[in-house]
C-alpha cells in the first residue's frame, strides 16, 4: 500500500478510469456487439535504446547535448574552418577519443540490453489457440491470449490466472525480480470458471495499465449458454505478473490482460532522476571562470594585435607578406576569425581530458566500495554495491543523514519479549519454571503476583495464533497460505519473510512482517502452536496438545492508515469471533473504556523501554452482525472503483466495540554498533534525523539507546500530544510552541559562528527536537493563511539547531518531504538517507545520496539506492573513510586539473606579446596533444584513486576529520584562487625565466643559437616536471603504482621527446622538432635553467607545507586524539548495556 | 507510458534489461583480500616537515650559490662586443657610416651599398670568437612566418621541390614556377656580407679569416637539409624551379666555391630557416678560430666592419647589428642565469635560516602542547 502511494508520484495517470475489454482466447461474446478486436500494444519488450540504424545518430545527438563535448566539438569545428594555429587533430583526437569510448561503452550496454531484451522476448512460450496448444515466441502474445506457464517459469505478461494444476485452485508465485520479497504468495483462480478452457466464453473488464504492483481491478464477464453473465471480480490476487515465477504450481493457464511495455513490470521501471554532486556543480563554476579567462585572454590578444598592427611596418613587413586571401579579407571577419583562432589557441586551458579523467576516477574508483571486505556481511554473503559512481565525493559531504529506524538503526528481528494480559504482566522466563509456562515477574501498580484467569490467557494465546497471515513452511514444500500475501505492515515497513526455523516439527513460519512471526512464536512458547491451514481452517495446538480447528471467514487486512487487521473465524461450536491486533492508538478508541486503562500502563511502559507494543482485542460477532459485515465485504470486494474505500467502510464498521484482552512487546533489537556509528556521524558534524513510522516512544527510546539523544539532551517536543494539551486551536498551540521552541534553541543559542556550533563541545546544550507525522503536516501544509511559511522556516531554524530531530509516525511520502525540506533550505547541505524497507524508497530517492541497507526487507531499498551496503555499521566506513578520501581526491583531482593547464596555457598566451600576436603557440602541436593525454593525466589519475593523505584507520578513529572537508571545503573559491595563483605564478616563471636566458639564444657551447622551437620545448620541459613533481608533493601515500606512474611518465615524456624529434617524419609537412629536445640537452644553461625553474616554483608549495603545520598531528601518525579515545572506552559499554538503562530520565527533560 | 519508459534509460547505470532487473546485480562473492582492492597497498609516506626540509634548503643553497657564482664569473668573463649598423635614434644614426645604405628601401637596388664600420677592441679576445648578426623588431616568431616553409622540400623531396606545399604562399611560385626554397624564411634570408679587417698600428688592413662552418645545427645541415638527388649538379636540379623573389642569386649558387655548403645545405641558410623565438635576436654567422700560436684571436686595437648592406631593415623599424663574442661551456655571454642562481640560492638559504629560527622557537612550543594533550 505503501507502494501504492509511491508509484502516485509516478504514475499520476492513475485517477483516468478508464477500462479495457479483453476476450478471452479472441473469442466474441454473445452479449457483446460484434467484435472489434481492440488495439493493444504487443508483448515486446523494449528497453534498448538504440537500433543498429539509428545508432550513429542518435548516439552522436546524445553526447553532443553535453556541454562539454558540444563545446569542443564546436573548437574543432573552428579548426577545421578558420586557419587556426593549431590542426584540427590537437583537439579532434582527443574529442574523437571520448565520443568513441563513450559509443562504445553505451553500444556495449545497448547490445546486452538488446541480448537481455530478446531473451525474454524470444522465450518460447505455450499459447492455447483454438484449442490447440501452439509454441510461440513471448513478444507475440496478444492481449486475450491464454497462456500455459508451468513450474519454475517467468510469467511472459501481466495474466489473470484461469486455472491451476493445484487441487484449490491457487498457485504460488514469488516476486523475487519485481519488489526483491522471495517468499511465496498465493495467487486465486477467477472463481467457478469452467475446466474446460476452449469452450470458456468471458470477457475482462479491467482498469488501464498503471504501475502499482499491488493493485488491480477488473471484472469478468461468463456467458454460459445464453444465461445471464455470471460477474466476478477480479483483484490483484487474481493477477500474476509479468517478471514474477510460478512455484510449488504444475501449471496454470491464465489469460493475457496487460502486455509488454505495459504490464506493470515495465511501467514500474522508473527511471531514478540522475543526480548530480556537489563536486560537478564546482566544476562547472570553475569551468565559466576558465571561460571567462579564456575569452578575456583572446580578446586581449585579439585587441593587441589590432594596435600593434596599427603601427607603421608591423602588420606586413616586407618579409612576411599576407597572401592575396587575406588581403582581401573583410577586416571585421579577420578580427572574429582572429578571435576564433586565440580561442583555439588557448582552448586546452579547458580540457576535454578533465572530464574523461574525472569520469574514469569515478568510475574505477567506485570499485573500491565493492572491494571493501569490510562491507562484507557473512550472514548474507553480500560486500557493498554500487549503483552509481556518481556520487562517491558527494560521500564525503554529508551534512544531514537521514535515517529509518526499522531494520536500519534496529534490526528488525524481533523477539517476543513480555505480554500483558487483562492488566497483569507475563514475562517468559524460562520453558521449566511452571507448568504453563507463564511466570509472573512484576506487575503494574500495587497489583502484583495476581494472574489473569486461565480463560483469558488461552483467549488472549488463541487470538494471538490466529489473528496473522503467518504461513506455515513445512518440510514437505506443501505450504497452504492463510491468505493472499497481503503486505503486513506494523510501523510501515514491508516484509520479507521473517523465516526463522522453528522448533521441533515446523519447518519455520512465512510471513510479511516479523513481528507476526514473533507472536507466533510467543504463543508457542505458551503452548499455543500455530499448525497451519487446512482449506480455510486454522489449525492450532493448544496447551493440551489438543488441536482446535477454527475456519477462517475473513481477513481483513492490515494498512497503515487503520493499524490493525482482523480475522473472524468461527469455532467448532459454531461462534463467529472477530480478533484484532493493532497499534493502541488504533485499538483503545475501538474497545470498551474501562478496560483500557488497566492495559495502556503496561503499553507506554513498554514503549519507553524500546519494544514495539500491539494491543490485541476480540469480539464475538453475532449472526446478524456477521452476515452483515459478510455481505459488506463481499460487495466491497467485487467493486470496481474505490474499492479500498469501500473495504475500509466495511472494516471500520465491523471492529468497534471489541473488548480489550491484552498487549504485546516485541523488541526489535539495535543494529551491531548502532551506537557508535550514530556518534561518529555526530562527531563527524552531521546531523542525524530519525524518520519512522513508529511510535514516537518507542522511538525516542531507540534514540537513547543509539545516542543520538543525550541525557543531557534538552527535547523540544512538538506532537499531538503537546498539541493538544490546553484544549486550545492546534494551529494556535503550534505557532505558540514553535516561536518558544525557536526562541530557546535559535535565539538563545549563543551567537556563534557556524563552525562552532557543528563542535562537539559539551558547553552547549545540545537540543533534540521530536515532532510526528501528524504535527509535521499541519507545519508543511497548514491552512492557507500567512503563518504557513512562517512555520515552515521557524521548523526549519529550530531543527538546524538540534543536534538530533526525531520525526516519528512518517508516511514514507513525508519522509520524502522532509528530505527535499532540508535539501533546499538555505545553503542546500547535503543530505544523505539511509534505509532498508520499501517505506524508504521515496527518501532514498530525494537524498542526494541514497543508501540502501541489504536488510530483511526486501530489495527494493537496496535497488532504489546509490549505495547499498549489508549494515548500519557500515555506514561510518562508507562516510568517514571513503567519502572523506574520495572527495579529497576528486576535489585535488579537479584543482590540478585546473591548475595544471592554467600553466600550460599561460606561457602560450604570454608568447603573444612577443611574436605580434600572430596566435604562433609555444609548443609543438604534439605536446599541445599529448600534454593532457600522455603526459600528466595518469599521474593525477593514479593519484586521484589510491591517494590516502589520511590513512583510513585514522579517519575512522577521528570523526572530527570529516569536518575539515565539509561544506565543500576543498572545493571552495579559496582553494581555487590558491590554486590559481599557483598556476599563473609558475606560468610567468616559465616563460620569463626561459625569456631572459633567450636573450642571448647561443646557449651552447659550440656557438650554435636556439631557435623558437627549443624555446617552447624547454618551456614545456620545465612544465611537465613541474607539474609532476607538483602532484608527487601532494601525494601522501606513495604505493609502487604512484611510484610507476609519476617517473613512468617523466621517462615517456623523455623518451617520446627523444623519438618524436630522433626521426624525419615521412608524411608530415614540418620537422619543427627534429632534435630540439637532444640539442636542448646538450647544452648546460638548458639544463640549469631547468632546474632552476622547477625549484622555484616549487618553493612556494614548500615553503606553505612546512608553515602550515598544524595539520602535523592528526596526520597520519596514530596518536588518538583525547577525545576520540575516550568515545571509544565508552563505546563498548553502551554497545553491551540492553536497550534502554536511561528510560525515564527523557521524560524529566521534555518540555511540555 | 512509453515515454516515461524511455525516460529511465537516461541515467545509463540500468545494469541490464528490465527483464533481469535486480538478479544480475547480486554479488554472492566475497570481496579478494588484496592490498590493492582493500587500499592497503604498501606504501612509503613521507611527510614533509621542517625536519626534513631545513636540511634541503640549506643544500639548496649551498649548491646554488656555488654554481650561481660560478656562471656569473663565467658569463662575465665572456667578451662580447656588439657593433650596431642601424642606428635606433633618427639624430645620431645620420652620422652612422651605414646611415646612407640603411636608407635603402628596397630589395631592388643594383648597385649594392657597402659602408665600413670602425671599431677597437679595449681588451684581446682570446679563444674562438664567434660573430653573430643581430636583427630587433623582426618577428621571425610570426605565426605566417613561421609556417611558410616547406621541410619536405628541404629535405630534399623531389615532388615537394617541384610542387611546394601551400604554407609557402605567397612565396609559392613566381613566374608560374616553383620556387625553391619556398616561403617567406627563406625568401627574407639575411644577406648581408661581414668582412672583419684588424687596423694593424702602423695601418694597414689584415683581414680576418672567418670560417663559415659549424654554424648550423649538425642535424640540421647533414639530415634535415638535404639537396635533392645529391650535392652534384645542382644547376641541373634545381632547373624547373625559380628563386625566391628577393633573392639576387638562386640557391644553387648560395656558395659556388664548396658543394658541401651549397643549396639547402648552406649553413647561412639553414641557420637563417631556423626560426628566432623573440624579434630581438642574434644568429651565428661566422667562426674566427684560435690560432695555434699564443697570440690572441683578436687583439685589441682597432677593426674595420666592412658591410655589404643589402638587408633592409628600416622599413619595419627594425636594428641590425654585429656581434664578437667569445663562448664558454654555458653559451654566449648571459649574467641572468648567474644572478638567477645566486638568488635562488640565498634565498633558500635565507628561509633556511627563517625557518630554524621559527622552528626553533615555535616548534618545541607546539611539541609541548602536544604532549600536554
Amino acid at each position: 500500500m505503501l507502494r501504492r502511494r509511491l508509484n502516485r508520484l509516478f504514475g499520476r495517470d492513475e485517477r483516468k478510469v478508464d477500462s479495457r475489454t479483453i476476450y478471452v482466447g479472441h473469442r466474441p461474446c454473445p452479449a457483446t456487439e460484434a467484435l472489434i478486436p481492440p488495439k493493444f500494444c504487443d508483448n515486446r519488450i523494449v528497453s534498448s535504446k538504440y537500433t543498429v540504424w539509428n545508432f550513429l545518430p542518435k548516439n552522436l545527438f546524445e553526447q553532443f547535448r553535453r556541454i562539454a563535448n558540444f563545446y569542443f566539438l564546436i573548437i574543432f569545428l573552428v579548426q577545421v574552418i578558420v586557419d587556426t594555429p593549431t590542426s584540427p587533430v590537437t583537439s579532434g583526437l582527443p574529442l574523437f577519443f571520448v565520443i568513441t569510448v563513450t559509443a562504445i561503452k553505451q553500444g556495449y550496454e545497448d547490445w546486452l540490453r538488446h541480448k537481455a531484451d530478446n531473451e525474454v522476448n524470444k522465450y518460447l512460450v505455450t499459447v492455447l489457440e483454438d484449442g490447440r496448444r501452439a509454441c510461440k515466441e513471448s513478444e507475440k502474445i496478444k492481449v486475450g491470449d491464454v497462456v500455459e506457464v508451468v513450474e519454475d517459469e517467468t510469467f511472459p505478461c501481466d495474466l489473470i490466472l484461469l486455472q491451476s494444476s493445484r487441487e484449490d485452485e491457487t498457485c504460488f508465485v514469488t516476486t523475487a525480480s519485481l519488489d526483491g520479497e522471495s517468499n511465496h504468495k498465493t495467487h486465486y483462480t477467477v472463481p467457478d470458471t469452467e475446466r474446460n478452457l476452449e469452450s470458456l466464453s468471458a470477457t475482462i473488464e479491467c482498469e488501464q495499465p498503471q504501475p502499482d504492483l499491488y493493485k488491480f481491478v477488473g471484472r469478468m464477464h461468463i456467458y454460459r449458454n445464453n444465461q445471464e453473465p455470471a460477474v466476478r471480480s477480479l483483484g490483484p490476487e487474481n493477477l500474476l505478473l509479468k517478471g514474477a515465477t510460478l512455484k510449488n504450481t504444475q501449471k496454470i493457464y491464465g489469460v493475457a490482460v496487460y502486455s509488454g511495455m505495459e504490464t506493470k513490470m515495465a511501467l514500474n521501471y522508473q527511471g531514478k532522476s540522475q543526480k548530480r554532486s556537489a563536486v560537478e556543480k564546482s566544476i562547472n563554476a570553475f569551468l565559466l571562470v576558465y571561460l571567462c579567462i579564456l575569452v578575456s585572454k583572446a580578446l586581449v590578444c585579439t585587441t593587441l594585435k589590432y594596435v600593434w598592427q596599427n603601427r607603421p611596418g608591423q602588420d606586413e613587413p616586407w618579409y612576411n607578406q599576407k597572401t592575396q586571401k587575406e588581403k582581401d579579407t573583410n577586416l571585421y571577419l579577420k578580427m572574429f576569425t582572429d578571435f576564433l583562432s586565440f580561442m583555439v589557441l588557448f582552448n586546452f586551458i579547458i580540457p576535454v581530458s578533465m572530464y574523461v579523467t574525472v569520469e574514469m576516477q569515478k568510475f574505477l574508483g567506485s570499485f573500491f566500495i565493492s572491494w571493501d571486505k569490510d562491507f562484507f556481511d557473512p550472514e548474507i554473503q553480500e560486500g557493498a554495491l554500487v549503483n552509481t559512481s556518481d556520487l562517491n565525493e558527494e560521500l564525503g559531504q554529508v551534512e544531514y543523514v537521514f535515517t529509518d529506524k526499522t531494520g536500519t538503526l534496529t534490526q528488525n528481528n524481533m523477539e517476543f519479549i513480555e505480554c500483558c494480559i487483562d492488566g497483569f504482566q507475563y514475562k517468559y522466563a524460562d520453558s521449566g519454571t511452571e507448568l504453563d509456562g507463564f511466570c509472573v515477574t512484576d506487575g503494574p501498580g500495587n497489583i502484583l503476583q495476581q494472574k489473569a484467569g486461565r480463560e483469558k490467557e488461552e483467549l488472549f494465546l488463541r487470538a494471538l495464533c490466529l489473528c496473522h497471515t503467518v504461513q506455515v513452511k513445512e518440510a514437505t514444500g506443501q505450504g497452504d497460505g492463510v491468505a493472499d500475501c497481503v503486505e503486513d505492515q506494523v510501523d510501515g515497513v514491508m516484509g520479507l519473510d521473517g523465516e526463522t526455523v522453528g522448533p521441533a516439527d515446523l519447518g519455520g513460519f512465512i510471513a510479511s512482517s516479523p513481528d507476526e512471526v514473533a507472536l507466533v512464536k510467543g504463543a508457542m512458547k505458551y503452548g499455543f502452536k500455530f499448525l497451519g491451514m487446512e482449506s480455510k481452517n486454522m489449525r492450532v495446538m493448544n496447551r493440551n496438545n489438543d488441536v482446535e480447528t477454527y475456519e477462517l471467514l475473513h481477513v481483513l487486512n492490515f494498512d497503515p492508515v487503520r493499524r490493525r487487521m482482523s480475522v473472524i473465524v468461527r469455532t467448532k461450536s459454531g461462534d463467529t469471533m472477530l480478533f484484532c491486533k493493532g497499534a493502541d492508538s488504533s485499538i483503545f478508541p475501538r474497545v470498551r473504556q474501562e478496560e483500557v486503562d488497566k492495559i495502556r500502563m503496561h503499553v507506554e511502559r513498554n514503549a519507553t523501554e524500546g519494544y514495539r507494543t500491539l494491543c490485541v482485542a476480540y469480539k464475538l460477532l453475532s449472526r446478524e452482525e456477521y452476515d452483515q459485515a459478510d455481505t459488506g465485504l463481499r460487495e466491497a470486494k467485487l467493486a470496481l472503483q474505490d474499492r479500498e474505500e469501500k473495504l475500509m467502510a466495511v472494516y471500520n464498521q465491523v471492529e468497534t466495540g471489541m473488548s480489550l484482552i491484552g498487549a504485546t512487546a516485541v523488541e526489535d533489537r539495535l543494529q551491531e554498533e548502532a551506537a557508535e556509528t550514530m556518534e561518529a556521524l555526530q562527531g563527524a558534524g552531521m546531523k542525524v534525523w530519525v524518520l519512522t513510522g513508529d511510535k514516537m516512544e518507542t522511538a525516542k527510546s531507540t534514540c537513547y539507546a543509539c545516542r543520538l539523544f543525550q541525557r543531557s539532551t534538552e527535547l523540544l517536543e512538538l506532537t499531538v500530544r503537546t498539541l493538544v494539551d490546553l484544549g486550545r486551536k492546534r494551529e494556535e498551540r503550534l505557532h505558540e510552541l514553535l516561536l518558544d521552541y525557536h526562541k530557546r534553541a535559535v535565539q538563545d543559542a549563543p551567537p556563534i559562528k557556524a563552525g562552532v556550533t557543528r563542535s562537539w563541545s559539551s558547553a552547549n546544550q545540545d537540543y533534540g527536537f521530536i515532532i510526528d507525522g501528524a504535527t509535521l503536516s499541519l507545519v508543511l501544509n497548514s491552512s492557507p493563511d500567512s503563518n504557513s511559511s512562517c512555520y515552515k522556516s521557524l521548523f526549519l531554524q529550530i531543527c538546524q539547531n538540534c543536534t538530533t530531530v526525531l520525526c516519528c509516525r512518517m508516511a514514507p511520502l513525508q519522509k520524502a518531504q522532509i528530505v527535499k525540506m532540508v535539501k533546499n533550505c538555505k545553503g542546500s547541505p547535503i543530505t544523505l538517507s539511509i534505509g532498508d524497507g520499501a517505506n524508504d524508497v521515496s527518501m532514498i530517492l530525494e537524498a542526494h545520496v541514497g543508501i540502501g541497507i541489504k536488510g530483511r526487507e526486501g530489495r527494493q531499498a537496496v535497488r532504489n539506492s546509490d549505495y547499498a551496503i549489508p549494515k548500519l555499521k557500515h555506514l561510518k566506513k562508507l562516510l568517514l573513510g571513503h567519502g572523506h578520501l574520495y572527495y579529497v581526491r576528486i576535489a585535488h583531482l579537479v584543482q590540478y586539473f585546473f591548475y595544471k593547464n592554467l600553466c600550460f596555457i599561460l606561457p602560450q598566451f604570454l608568447y603573444q606579446f612577443f611574436c605580434g600576436y600572430s596566435q604562433q603557440p609555444l609548443y609543438d602541436a604534439a605536446y599541445l596533444t599529448m600534454y593532457n593525454i600522455c603526459f600528466t593525466s595518469m599521474p593525477i589519475l593514479a593519484n586521484s584513486l589510491l591517494e590516502q593523505h589520511i590513512c583510513m584507520e585514522v579517519l575512522m578513529d577521528n570523526a572530527a576529520l570529516y569536518r575539515d572537508v565539509a561544506k565543500n571545503a576543498m572545493l571552495g573559491w579559496g582553494p581555487f584562487l590558491y590554486w590559481t595563483l599557483l598556476g599563473v605564478y609558475q606560468g610567468l616563471l616559465f616563460f620569463f625565466g626561459v625569456r631572459f636566458l633567450f636573450s642571448n639564444p647561443a646557449l651552447q657551447d659550440n656557438g650554435q643559437v636556439f631557435g623558437n622551437w627549443s624555446y617552447g620545448t624547454i618551456v614545456f620541459t620545465v612544465l611537465v616536471f613541474t607539474v609532476t613533481l607538483k602532484l608527487a608533493m601532494d601525494t601522501r601515500h606513495w604505493t609502487w603504482i604512484n611510484h610507476f606512474v609519476i617517473w613512468g611518465s617523466l621517462a615517456f615524456y623523455m623518451f617520446f621527446s627523444f623519438f618524436w624529434g630522433g626521426i624525419i617524419w615521412p608524411f608530415l609537412r614540418q620537422q619543427r622538432l627534429y632534435f630540439v629536445f637532444a640539442n636542448m640537452l646538450s647544452s648546460v644553461s638548458a639544463w640549469l635553467i631547468i632546474i632552476l625553474l622547477i625549484l622555484l616554483s616549487l618553493l612556494p608549495e614548500i615553503l606553505l607545507l612546512v608553515l602550515r603545520k598544524p595539520r602535523g598531528p592528526h596526520s597520519r601518525q596514530k596518536k588518538p586524539v583525547v577525545q576520540s579515545g575516550e568515545g571509544e572506552t565508552q563505546s563498548p559499554r553502551s554497545s553491551a548495556r540492553p536497550l534502554l538503562m536511561k528510560t525515564f530520565s527523557d521524560e524529566s527533560n521534555t518540555i511540555l | 507510458m512509453a515515454s516515461n519508459y524511455n525516460a529511465k534509460e537516461e541515467d545509463g547505470h540500468q545494469p541490464a534489461a528490465i527483464g533481469h532487473g535486480g538478479a544480475g546485480t547480486v554479488k554472492n562473492k566475497k570481496p579478494d583480500n588484496t592490498a590493492f582492492k582493500q587500499q592497503r597497498l604498501p606504501a612509503w609516506q613521507p611527510i614533509l616537515t621542517a625536519g626534513t626540509v631545513l636540511p634541503a634548503f640549506f643544500v639548496i643553497g649551498l649548491i646554488f650559490i656555488p654554481i650561481g657564482i660560478g656562471l656569473f664569473v663565467t658569463s662575465n668573463n665572456i667578451k662580447e662586443l656588439e657593433v650596431t649598423l642601424t642606428n635606433y635614434s633618427v639624430w645620431l644614426a645620420i652620422f652612422h657610416p651605414c646611415y646612407n645604405c640603411s636608407q635603402s628601401y628596397s630589395w631592388n637596388s643594383t648597385k649594392p651599398c657597402t659602408c665600413s664600420v670602425p671599431f677597437s677592441l679595449d681588451q684581446p679576445f682570446e679563444s674562438n670568437v664567434f660573430m653573430y648578426y643581430g636583427l630587433s623588431n623582426f618577428y621571425q616568431n610570426h605565426r605566417r612566418y613561421v609556417k611558410s616553409r616547406d621541410d619536405s622540400q628541404l629535405n630534399g623531396d623531389k615532388a615537394s621541390l617541384k610542387s611546394p606545399s601551400k604554407e609557402c604562399e605567397p612565396y609559392r611560385t613566381s613566374d608560374e614556377k616553383p620556387i625553391a626554397p619556398c616561403g617567406a624564411i627563406a625568401n627574407s634570408l639575411f644577406n648581408d656580407t661581414l668582412e672583419l679587417y684588424y687596423i694593424d698600428p702602423n695601418g694597414s688592413r689584415t683581414a680576418i679569416p672567418l670560417v663559415k662552418k659549424g654554424i648550423a645545427w649538425w642535424t640540421d645541415k647533414h639530415v634535415k637539409f638535404r639537396n635533392p638527388g645529391g650535392n652534384d649538379n645542382l644547376t641541373v636540379v634545381f632547373q624547373g624551379t625559380s628563386k625566391p623573389v628577393n633573392w639576387r642569386k638562386s640557391v644553387y649558387e648560395l656558395d659556388p666555391s664548396d658543394p658541401d655548403n651549397n643549396g639547402f645545405i648552406n649553413e647561412d641558410f639553414i641557420v637563417w630557416m631556423r626560426t628566432a623565438a623573440l624579434p630581438t635576436f642574434r644568429k651565428l654567422y661566422r667562426i674566427i678560430h684560435k690560432k695555434p700560436n699564443m697570440t690572441p684571436t683578436l687583439p685589441l686595437g682597432r677593426y674595420i666592419l666592412e658591410v655589404t648592406y643589402n638587408y633592409p631593415v628600416r622599413s619595419f623599424e627594425g636594428r641590425k647589428r654585429m656581434i664578437l663574442s667569445t663562448i664558454s661551456w654555458m653559451g654566449g655571454k648571459n649574467p641572468f642565469l648567474g644572478i638567477a642562481y645566486i638568488t635562488v640560492g640565498s634565498v633558500c638559504f635565507f628561509l633556511g635560516i627563517v625557518l630554524l629560527i621559527i622552528h626553533h622557537k615555535y616548534g618545541n612550543r607546539n611539541h609541548s602542547a602536544d604532549i600536554r594533550s
